[in-house]
């Protein structure tokens, strides 16, 4: 779709990222480099402040402190919290994506999968209607959705139906950074592994740079070059994913490495 | 003030016509927008024309012909109704002739004849936002439009599309004006859509109840919005007028008996009038 | 041949005559004077005033009889008639502590100064029948000089009694007016409301608001949809004094006097560790004595108020754009009603639609039969 990538930069620079809730920490001080294509991982416990570091990443809640400066395609590095409401918006429908652990807080429940997977054409002035539905059968296609179900409500899908609809719905204008929300989460094992294989290809064959948060190591390796881990808002540990894994060397990833062999 | 003390011209006080004529500049200055305005309190209920009302009073001076339309009748009875309303608050000429009239207040309908350059056409508006049935709240339409963010109003067309295989809507059919503000044209049949664009005449919408006015200045881009290969359309009939013969009216349908008999007549009655030569009743 | 339709002008004044014959009835009975309505259904003339925003009993009195008894539709005529009075400007603010107390309760103290004053109050009579109303009615009752107490008695307000203790936010809220520090009120009366609103011309809506829909939603909090653990701090209800400031004089004068209810809720408490815990408030304020009116609306602004207390909005009575956008009867009236209105030519184009798209239909069964 974009052919010419930048690679002499990175495409997401946090620096210093912080977040509290009144007295409760969220996210302190969080740091780190994100590259075009690649795929970093944010792991930890739920209260360890990860997503609330996934959602001021993705400029949906405003960090206390901290930048987070996103490399865009004409104009370089810019803070995503100095950007007016209306430039962070037309990231949202452009070159970002989330995809939401609920699809319902992701699809639009009561509009048809082809409309799901259509708005974002149409919200950036896509005026064909034979075209929009050909790529949104082109996109139902590509995650393994019946395509004879593109008139359907997204309410009558099973659960990794939905969360496949929700993937087709983020990546129809070919974005270059996608955030998950424990993409994967609350789905049977059986349906996890399949999501995950198509996630895998996808990012792959797009050269997707994702930032994405779960509980789940087996999720991180399977998906991510690096990763960090997160407790009580803070990293303990960063690196590369295997490195990670099989070496842990902060005491807190040691145990969580631990507990998920005993398992 | 001693009660009973007469009425200002066209009812409304001059402070009040002069707050809705800022609000009316405005909505000239920036087509499309919605206007917020103090909507005042009229001796007529909500739902029946306040916001048109007021509007009109604003605009209107002694020597203005004022018509009064609804469902493109003047006879109907809110029509005759808002029209007894200036004629007592206002004393202005009344006409239920389109080329004699120099404001036309209307609900539900454009009149056929086309309209010119010195006259004003005021629409009785229910809903002023487009965009209400798609979302409910005022916060986040309002952050709609200001950053252009019209992909959902697509949606819907494309559902319609998908479902129906036309655009299933059928009035208060939504517009783009000046390629900027998508506006609701209030309940007019998209039939009448066309005669928006490029309009001679100066239209002003108030909706009282939602206390908004908007504008179209005259000769304005008005594109009823649609896809390029559902192109919009408007509504055709297979008969003509069953009193005047026209062909490219908006008709009314009359059931005549309770057999399924049924004719088609002109919802315009002026332009009927007109071409049947018979005089005004 | 078909002729149109007309006769909407003879029509309407048929009906008009039809309406006034109507609402005089039988003309063996006497005509009802409006000094009877004013003076004999006081609480239906003081509905009026309230949601009216108009201050005349004669004129509510006078509305009534015109609406035959519909209460929205006096309403109505009130606001008309409110619309076209000159604006000259705005009261002193009214002060409740001063008021000549009629009726005066409070659900959280047993004795406080100035007292319980029960006053006029249909609480605790038997909702029986009284045939003798049928008739003549008994006499007027005496009532013993006891009651009868010196105007300027010491009437402290039971809140801030407890805002002396620290114990009541203060009247404002904790977190300062709200009022964009301008220091001006809001008048949606002259300025549409815009959303989020503030504090008051959310409670300028309120008092105007439809006592029926705020009974509701104040119903709605106790029963769990928004609840705020209200108590009846204080209902008061008298004669407080208006005062006005002409521009040519420069200090204020006494213009009139006007019967008020007023309702002070006290309701959940806020703190935590560090901030020491203080009750908060919800208010409610109505011309004439409309108790039912004053204890909705203070529920009710006290759950409108779930942003600024960081509470969490999920019923109803604290969604501000539902609340504010509905409580208004002569515009839910006129919208509800207008349906009555002729719709033909949407109608129409539905008709058109529904009929091709039936057609379609069929001449797609034909060709797939074929």
């Amino acid at each position: 779709m974009n052919g010419s990538r930048e690679t002499d930069s990175p495409i997401l620079l946090a620096e210093a990222v912080s977040k509290a809730y009144g007295e409760q920490l969220g996210c302190v001080d969080i740091s780190f480099e994100l590259w075009p294509g690649e795929v970093l991982a944010i792991v930890g416990e739920s209260g360890s402040g990860k997503t609330t570091l996934l959602n001021c990443l993705s400029a949906q809640l405003m960090p206390d402190r901290g930048s987070a400066r996103y490399h865009r395609r004409n104009d370089g590095l810019r803070d995503i919290y100095a950007m007016s409401e209306a430039e962070r918006r037309f990231l949202m429908r452009t070159d970002w994506a989330f995809v939401h652990q609920n699809p319902r807080d992701g699809l639009r429940m009561n509009v048809s999968a082809g409309a799901n997977v259509g708005e974002r054409l149409m919200a950036v002035g896509a005026r064909h209607y034979g075209d929009i539905r050909a790529r949104a059968v082109d996109w139902m296609e590509k995650v393994e959705v019946d395509t004879s179900r593109i008139d359907h409500f997204p309410r009558t899908f099973s659960g990794g139906m939905q969360q496949r609809l929700q993937i087709a719905r983020n990546l129809v204008t070919g974005p270059r950074l996608v955030f998950m929300d424990e993409p994967t989460g609350g789905l049977d094992v059986s349906v996890q592994a399949r999501l995950l294989d198509l996630i895998r290809g996808l990012v792959t064959r797009l050269q997707l740079s994702v930032i994405i948060v779960t509980h789940d190591l087996a999720v991180a390796r399977l998906l991510a070059h690096r990763m960090m881990v997160m407790r009580d808002g803070r990293v303990v540990e960063q690196g590369l994913t295997d490195q990670v894994l099989d070496d842990p060397q902060h005491a807190y990833t040691q145990l969580l490495v631990s507990s998920v062999l005993q398992a | 003030m001693t009660r009973g003390q007469t009425y200002n011209f066209a009812y409304l006080d001059e402070q009040t016509k002069r707050m809705i004529r800022r609000a009316i500049l405005k909505a000239v200055a920036i087509p499309g927008y919605q206007v917020p305005f103090a909507s005042r309190e009229m001796p007529m209920p909500y739902g029946w024309g306040t916001g048109g009302v007021q509007v009109t009073a604003s605009v209107l001076g002694h020597d203005d012909v004022l018509k009064v339309i609804d469902q493109g009748a003047d006879d109907t009875t809110n029509a005759v109704s808002i029209r007894k309303f200036f004629q007592k608050t206002a004393g202005v000429e009344t006409t239920t002739e389109t080329a004699n009239a120099s404001v036309i207040q209307t609900r539900h309908r454009i009149p056929e004849e086309e309209l010119r350059a010195d006259q004003i056409l005021v629409y009785q508006v229910p809903i002023p936002e487009p965009l209400r049935f798609l979302e409910p709240r005022e916060t986040e339409t309002r952050t709609m439009h200001a950053l252009e963010e019209y992909g959902l109003m697509h949606v819907k067309l494309y559902e319609d599309i998908s479902r129906h295989g036309h655009i299933a809507t059928t009035y208060a059919y939504p517009v783009r004006v000046n390629a900027r503000y998508i506006m609701d044209p209030s309940p007019i049949p998209k039939f009448d859509n066309p005669k928006m664009h490029r309009m001679a005449a100066l239209q002003l919408f108030g909706a009282g109840r939602e206390k908004r006015i908007y504008a179209i200045p005259p000769y304005t881009q008005v594109h009823s919005l649609d896809f390029e290969d559902h192109p919009f359309e408007v509504q055709q009939w297979d008969q003509a007028c069953a009193i005047c013969g026209a062909e490219v009216s908006f008709l009314d349908e009359i059931i005549t008996d309770d057999a399924g008999g049924r004719m088609f007549v002109c919802s315009d009655t002026d332009f009927c009038n007109k071409r049947s030569g018979s005089t005004a009743a | 041949m078909y002729v149109a339709v007309k006769g909407g002008e003879k029509a309407i004044d048929t009906a008009h005559d039809l309406l006034a014959k109507e609402r005089r009835g039988n003309p063996d009975i006497p005509e009802i004077a409006t000094a009877q309505i004013a003076e004999q259904l006081t609480l239906a003339v003081d509905r009026v005033m309230s949601e009216g925003s108009l201050y005349d009993r004669g004129l509510a009195a006078l509305a009534i009889k015109q609406a035959r008894g519909d209460l929205i539709e006096a309403i109505f005529l009130i606001r008309a008639y409110r619309t076209t009075m000159p604006r000259f400007g705005y009261s002193e603010p009214v002060e409740t502590s001063r008021m000549t107390i009629r009726r005066r309760i409070s659900a959280t103290y047993k004795d406080l100064p100035g007292g319980q004053i029960l006053g006029p109050t249909f609480d605790y009579t038997h909702r029986l029948l009284d045939f003798n109303l049928e008739t003549e009615g008994p006499a007027q009752p005496e009532i013993g000089s006891s009651v009868s107490r010196p105007a300027d008695a010491h009437m402290p307000r039971v809140l801030d009694l407890l805002g002396k203790e620290g114990l009541m936010e203060p009247p404002d809220g904790a977190s300062a007016a709200r009022d964009n520090g301008d220091g001006k009120v809001g008048d949606l009366t002259r300025e549409p409301v815009s959303f989020p609103a503030d504090r008051d011309v959310r409670l300028q809506n309120l008092a105007r608001g439809d006592e029926g829909f705020l009974l509701a939603l104040g119903y709605s909090t106790q029963r769990g949809y928004g609840r705020n653990h209200p108590f009846a701090g204080e209902v008061r209800m008298g004669e407080v004094r208006v005062e006005f400031v002409p521009e040519e004089l420069g200090f204020a004068i006494e213009i009139s006097e006007i019967t008020l209810t007023e309702c002070e809720m006290v309701t959940q408490f806020k703190g935590s560790k560090d901030v020491p815990p203080q009750f908060t408030r919800g208010y409610g304020l109505a011309f004439g004595h409309c108790e039912r009116k004053t204890m909705s609306m203070a529920l009710v602004d006290r759950a409108l108020r779930a942003d600024e207390l960081g509470e969490e909005r999920q019923a109803p009575a604290q969604d501000e754009e539902f609340v504010l956008s509905h409580s208004d009867n002569i515009q839910a009236t006129g919208f509800v009603e207008h349906l009555k209105l002729p719709h033909y030519v949407d109608f129409q184009s539905e008709l058109e639609l529904l009929r091709k798209m039936r057609a379609e239909i069929a001449k797609a069964h034909v060709e797939a039969a074929e």
